[in-house]
């Protein structure tokens, strides 16, 4: 059942527990156990809501900035990575492979309050060797859902 | 002009869906529950690659028999799923969809006055092909109480020494039935004995939600007497791209490859390229959308039992056959009633035989928020139609 559950919660965290069970074909007690167990083995690590802050009158910028570091003797990366994470205006932080280290996304409220980030926070941790900021123009896809277009049912109404 | 028109022409019935999809196109805002196809785009990888073949300059007729790359992938598809073993070269052809298989291999078989016998409820397109190819329907009705399956009984009552081909509808549309393993041993036996021909329609086999579909072909000795007609249109949502293929026994399909090649000449170029990625790289997608289709399955089972509506429980296709024989109309005035008072559609299962009377065709291939949406309805007028019976 794990795997039909979270692929359902992950697209719809809202979803009605009774509504749940019945599609799952399931009893309603079983799925809040399960869903219950996967919280508590980190497994299910929150219930976020997907927000277009473009359509509304709220201004928000965000960026992705690539930070190259010196990783610490015996700490690898961890460490610089948590004194990034811990930022609340850094939303997300990922290791990559190939030209640089960090992937560091940040949201802000104005480009200013952004570069002003980077040049004053980021930059100046003793670790980080050099970042590049890209800002966000235009988001088409988040989280698997297409924010551009609307679905259209396009098919005939009566087909045999 | 004096008898301007074929009388065999003038004188099939139209579609019974025809009838109602005019009345429902008049009405702009009507939600529907009537659509015969998946509510899903074609998967992408799929799209790209019809789009890449044009690019490349893919514009022309393929061989008769449809892309040699493609029929070798329907034969691994079909020993890989069915354990059957065909030959790309003389037992697979490529169709404009399913319906142009089912026309032109009962137009290779039939000779005049052979009987064919045609389970109903079942696809709109059996009884007109096997008429204008010169057959007679012998309809066989189904029943509620065998959940829709064609038993060995009923089949035995049917034959006679005329008879010369089975259709086999499953999984069913408009009932969802699907025919098991020991229904299927079960009519073998009859067929074999009485050295009939088959022609199984299998456009839904990847759409079953019990044990995985097993075929006809897979009984023994019933591959050598059968046409399996299947496609991509509902495995792949792919209807647009009009695509299906029959797979059979080589004097058979000589005829059909003959017929194909003069009225068609070949299936189209482009929606070949793009099936053959389907074939190779589609498992992933066919999975989402029958995993996406159960549990839309289970809701409305859930839905009808809420609302008391008497329904057996469908394993095939994307279909659910509620019965309304409670309200004492027959399936036409209850989705006119139903369309003039809610503004939903579904079909009346008479639109896919007689036998149909007293059952409504209700497809799942639309999101759970549109089935919610269109099942509160049914739910009202339900309850409506109760309270005035009182």
């Amino acid at each position: 059942m794990r795997e039909e559950l979270l692929a359902i919660v992950e697209r719809n965290s809202r979803i009605d527990l009774k509504e749940l069970a019945v599609i799952l074909g399931a009893e309603e007690i079983d799925v809040v156990n399960e869903l219950e167990a996967m919280e508590k083995e980190g497994i299910i690590c929150g219930y976020h809501t997907m927000i277009d802050w473009e359509k509304t009158s709220i201004e928000k910028v965000s960026a992705l900035i690539e930070v190259r570091v010196t990783p610490q003797r015996g700490q690898g990366f961890d460490n610089i990575a948590e004194r990034i994470y811990k930022y609340p205006e850094v939303t997300s932080v990922y290791l990559i492979s190939g030209g640089y280290d960090l992937l560091v996304t940040l949201e802000g409220k104005s480009l200013k309050e952004i570069s002003g980030f980077v040049s004053d926070k980021l930059s100046t941790l003793d670790s980080v060797l050099s970042t590049a900021t890209h800002f966000i123009l235009k988001k088409y896809k988040d989280h698997g859902t297409i924010l551009a277009k609307k679905y259209e049912d396009t098919r005939e109404k009566v087909t045999p | 002009m004096r008898d301007l028109l074929s009388r065999q022409a003038v004188n099939l019935k139209p579609s019974g869906i025809r009838k109602f999809f005019d009345i429902v196109s008049e009405m702009e805002d009507a939600l529907s529950l009537g659509v015969g196809e998946p509510d899903f785009d074609t998967p992408w990888h799929i799209r790209d690659e019809g789009i890449y073949s044009l690019e490349k300059g893919r514009t022309f007729y393929t061989s008769n028999s449809g892309l040699k790359e493609l029929r070798e992938e329907i034969c691994h598809y079909m020993k890989r799923k069915q354990g059957v073993t065909y030959d790309p070269l003389h037992e697979v052809l490529i169709t404009v969809g399913g319906s142009e298989a089912i026309d032109i291999g009962l137009r290779a078989v039939i000779n005049p006055g052979d009987e064919v016998l045609i389970p109903q409820p079942s696809f709109v397109s059996y009884e007109p092909c096997a008429i204008m190819a010169g057959g007679v329907p012998v309809i066989i009705e189904l029943k509620a109480e065998n959940e829709f399956r064609l038993t060995a009984k009923e089949l035995e009552d049917a034959i006679t020494d005329r008879t010369k081909i089975l259709i086999l509808p499953f999984p069913n549309n408009p009932t969802g039935a699907i025919m098991e393993r020991k229904d299927l041993e079960e009519i073998a036996e009859v067929i074999r004995r009485h050295d009939i021909l088959v022609m199984s329609d299998e456009i839904y086999a990847e759409l079953t939600y019990k044990e995985k579909h097993v075929s006809i072909v897979e009984i023994e000795g019933m591959q050598e007497r059968t046409i399996l007609i299947n496609g991509f249109s509902k495995a792949y949502a792919m209807t647009g791209w009009r695509l299906g293929y029959a797979c059979g026994p080589r004097v058979i399909l000589e005829q059909m490859v003959k017929l194909h090649q003069f009225a068609i000449m070949c299936a189209p170029t482009t929606s070949q390229y793009a099936a053959v990625e389907a074939l190779r790289n589609g498992d992933p997608d066919v999975l989402e959308m029958r995993t996406a289709y159960n549990q839309r399955r289970r809701y409305l089972m859930h839905a009808f039992q809420e609302m008391g509506l008497e329904c057996f429980e469908p394993f095939g296709a994307f279909y659910v056959f509620p019965c309304i024989k409670e309200f004492g109309m027959t399936s036409e005035e209850f989705a006119n009633r139903f369309l003039e008072e809610e503004k939903v559609a579904v079909v009346p299962g008479t639109a896919f035989g007689d036998c149909g009377e007293g059952y409504l065709r209700i497809s799942y291939a639309y999101s759970l928020d549109n089935l919610k949406l269109a099942i509160g309805k049914l739910a009202d007028f339900v309850e409506r139609l109760r309270a005035e019976k009182k």
